[in-house]
């Protein structure tokens, strides 16, 4: 597929669906009260940063805001992917797979983000926090082309980490959030109520309108 | 995962008499109690596709029944969200090593755990096999034969398809003529269509996908509302899972369940029978005793009990003289191909795969590999598709919410294609120990060169097929899903575990039930195939009983 023109990728995102809010339909038949609880949870109880210190949960929310950046959103309102990071790797819980031959969770993560951390100084002499968001990205495409200095991840692969770790957890969060449900036009909650209408370009009422097209991305015209 | 919703993942429900009533918010049904002293006719682990069925059945002809699960008994019109993470629960996380040159994903991709078993969180699809592979040594040179008629499979398929009310086509374009399903095929689904669209102009067959869900009403399950999250459990009781099927006809027949417990090993006698199971529930080690001991606790949990019950008499695991237990373990290629299309599909709707090609199950011609695959049109939840499309394209920054808010435009295909059973392809015990003391699994997985070939085959189909539908800017992933084998049955006792029975060749009152069982892997989702083939091995341990053949 055609990587795509710097400056497709540069512009900000743009939701399709700008009038859309899942949290709209709370009182509605599409929640029921185990969901209702659930999203609530998720809303309210950001959880507490208890794994990382706070230099390296600074780096880590600097790394997020490259992966997934949220300059639309007001600091209350962004969703804080790196939260949930911590909490995943405070309480050890696994996901059901070890990798045979690689350390803990909790070691990729350490050594994942200190790779980073290394990686930027060897090429800008500076930190990644310091780096422009263009500078930022650039790095981390390396990290994914597998030319990062493979001496600084002590025993793990930049690469394996980058899409297998970063990227895996932090859209496990990130699109499990509702406000990430009302950009991409989710329909969210759907018990009792579940859909009526399921053909090619039709909706019901209760499920988002697209307002405009979804923003071009390599591949596209 | 959370504590938000309910708390049977932390407190025993089926206690005192009576169970979860899965069909009503906080009410109960009877159920009856063995004590743990007297040997019941038969101790079941697992209540997964093999142990609820058996369960079920054996209890209906009389027996008494204990059938344990280390999962939690869930009520899911109370205890299910719409919700991915929260969902989670469904599935088994606790650590199990992957290694080999293609480590399988664990956990949310092929493991349950909850009463029910990976049916609680299965897509519901409901094929059955192609005759002809039962025997695909002696038809086409490859794998194992099954010790088992494709006729008789036939025929528990039909009991199994009526016993879980799927719903449908009228006539199915693949293989020997059918009966008619239960109930009525469901709407096809706009993500349904694109494939329909797509096999049209490519010129092969397509059909609404046999479906485990219901499309009228049965008893207190109203009818699918094709709410989508069908993955992650079914809050509306129209998917037709163990745990609203088997598990209650267990119940009301008068087998006892034992929910959040854990069995970690099967204790044999000083003849070398099994005398019973001990389990961990309620934060300590207990005993139950068991005239006949059947494990179904799918392609890993089966093996590493047969494995810890190691003993004097059976120093390399329970019915192990084969040295089969553990090996041959299978998975399904899952190789997918995504595109965008110009109208709005919005996949999240319905259940995700409503429609089906087996075209390349039955067209023997133009393959360069042995086997088959089928392949369904897709609708995976937003955090699944994310994490597929980061792990396989690598997609960041402003593109990748850019790329997901062209979700409601997705369709895709995605392949179940059969791999070759491979001896090295194995379930071994590690020396790590988990938290109650248990080895903990080690999962050794390599592709061969036929399913390399079989994966490039249908990525090459799938892409053209999805092309011709109309998607543009295609991109393809690779996984695996479902688990097969680890514990074959067949003919002979020194290449098989048990025989076509689940009866083990070394203890004649141990059996094994459940997918484990799988001689070869077949092109189609496994789970009508488990629940047909136990249904097969109840009515077979039931006839061994008249006659006297039991302990």
């Amino acid at each position: 597929m055609a990587e795509t023109d710097p400056e497709v990728r540069e512009v900000p995102f743009e939701t399709p669906y700008p009038d859309y809010d899942v949290l709209g339909k709370w009182d509605s038949p599409s929640y029921n009260d185990a969901t209702r609880r659930v999203v609530a949870d998720r809303l309210h109880n950001v959880p507490e940063r208890r794994f990382f210190d706070d230099e390296t949960f600074a780096l880590l929310r600097a790394v997020i805001d490259a992966i997934l950046p949220q300059q639309d959103r007001t600091e209350r309102d962004r969703i804080k992917v790196e939260a949930w990071i911590d909490e995943m790797l405070y309480t050890n819980k696994s996901d059901g797979t070890h990798y045979a031959g690689t350390p803990s969770r909790r070691e990729v993560w350490t050594r994942g983000l200190a790779g980073i951390e290394h990686e930027t100084q060897r090429r800008h002499g500076k930190g990644f926090r310091e780096l422009s968001f263009q500078e930022q990205h650039a790095l981390l495409k390396c990290l994914d082309e597998g030319e990062a200095d493979p001496d600084a991840w002590h025993g793990i692969d930049a690469k394996s980490f980058f899409r297998g770790h970063l990227l895996k957890e932090s859209v496990k969060i990130y699109y499990a959030h509702p406000y990430a449900w009302d950009e991409m036009g989710f329909g969210g909650p759907a018990a009792p109520r579940g859909y009526l209408r399921l053909g090619p370009d039709d909706r019901d009422p209760w499920e988002a309108r697209e307002d405009r097209a979804p923003q071009k991305i390599r591949g596209l015209p | 995962m959370s504590t938000v919703v309910s708390d049977a993942q932390e407190h025993i429900r089926a206690t005192g008499g009576r169970a979860p009533n899965v069909f009503r918010p906080g009410e109960w049904v009877p159920m009856k109690e063995y004590p743990e002293n007297e040997p019941v006719d038969f101790a079941i682990v697992g209540t997964g596709c093999g142990g609820s069925v058996l369960a079920a059945q054996l209890a209906e002809a009389g027996y008494s029944v204990v059938a344990f699960d280390a999962g939690a008994f869930y009520r899911p019109l109370e205890d299910f969200a719409s919700d991915e993470r929260e969902q989670e629960k469904l599935y088994w996380l606790e650590d199990r090593i992957s290694g080999g040159d293609n480590p399988i994903t664990l956990g949310s991709n092929n493991s349950g755990r909850a009463v029910g078993g990976s049916t609680v969180h299965f897509q519901m699809v409901a094929l059955r096999w192609r005759p002809e592979w039962f025997k695909s040594r002696s038809n086409f040179g490859y794998g194992h034969d099954w010790p088992v008629d494709w006729r008789e499979m036939w025929h528990y398929y039909a009991k199994a398809e009526d016993a879980m009310k799927i719903a449908g086509p009228i006539s199915y374009p693949w293989g020997p003529r059918r009966g008619r399903y239960p109930y009525r095929e469901h709407e096809l689904s706009a993500s349904a269509l694109v494939l329909a669209r797509g096999a049209e102009a490519m010129g092969v067959k397509w059909c609404a996908t046999p479906t485990a869900t219901l499309s009228a009403p049965r008893g207190e399950a109203h009818p699918c509302v094709y709410r989508g999250f069908c993955k992650v459990g079914c809050a509306t009781n129209a998917k037709q899972s163990m745990l609203v099927t088997f598990v209650p006809k267990a119940l009301r027949k008068g087998a006892e369940i034992r929910d959040l417990a854990m069995v970690g090993k099967i204790e044999t006698g000083p003849d070398g029978r099994a005398t019973g199971v001990h389990y961990h529930r309620q934060g300590e080690w207990r005993f139950q005793k068991a005239k006949n001991v059947v494990v179904s606790g799918y392609s890993i949990e089966t093996p590493r009990l047969l494995l810890n019950s190691a003993c004097p008499q059976h120093p390399d695991g329970l019915a192990n003289s084969s040295g089969q237990v553990g090996k041959n373990l299978m998975v399904h290629l899952n190789d997918a191909v995504w595109g965008i299309m110009e109208e709005e599909i919005r996949w999240y709707k319905g259940p995700p795969s409503l429609a089906v090609c087996e075209h390349w199950n039955y067209e023997d011609a133009g393959k360069d590999f042995h086997g088959g695959y089928s392949f369904m049109s897709q609708g995976p939840l937003p955090t699944d598709f994310a994490t597929s499309l980061v792990s396989n394209e690598g997609v960041f920054g402003h593109e990748l919410r850019k790329w997901m808010s062209h979700y409601n435009h997705m369709a895709g295909l995605k392949m179940v294609g059969e791999t070759m059973p491979q001896e090295k392809n194995r379930v071994e015990l590690s020396d790590e120990t988990n938290e109650i003391g248990l080895p903990i699994p080690k999962v050794t997985f390599s592709y061969c060169d036929n399913d390399k070939k079989m994966a490039k085959h249908a990525q090459n189909f799938q892409g053209e097929m999805l092309r011709a539908a109309g998607a543009k800017s295609l991109y393809n992933t690779s996984s695996t899903a479902h688990l097969m084998g680890g514990c074959r049955m067949g003919d002979d006792p020194k290449s098989s575990v048990v025989n076509e029975a689940g009866r083990s060749w070394d203890i004649d009152n141990l059996f094994v039930c459940d997918g484990s069982l799988f001689p070869t892997a077949g092109g189609v989702n496994p789970s009508m195939t488990i629940v047909a083939n136990s249904l097969r091995i109840a009515d077979r341990i039931i006839a061994m009983g008249k006659r006297g053949e039991l302990h």
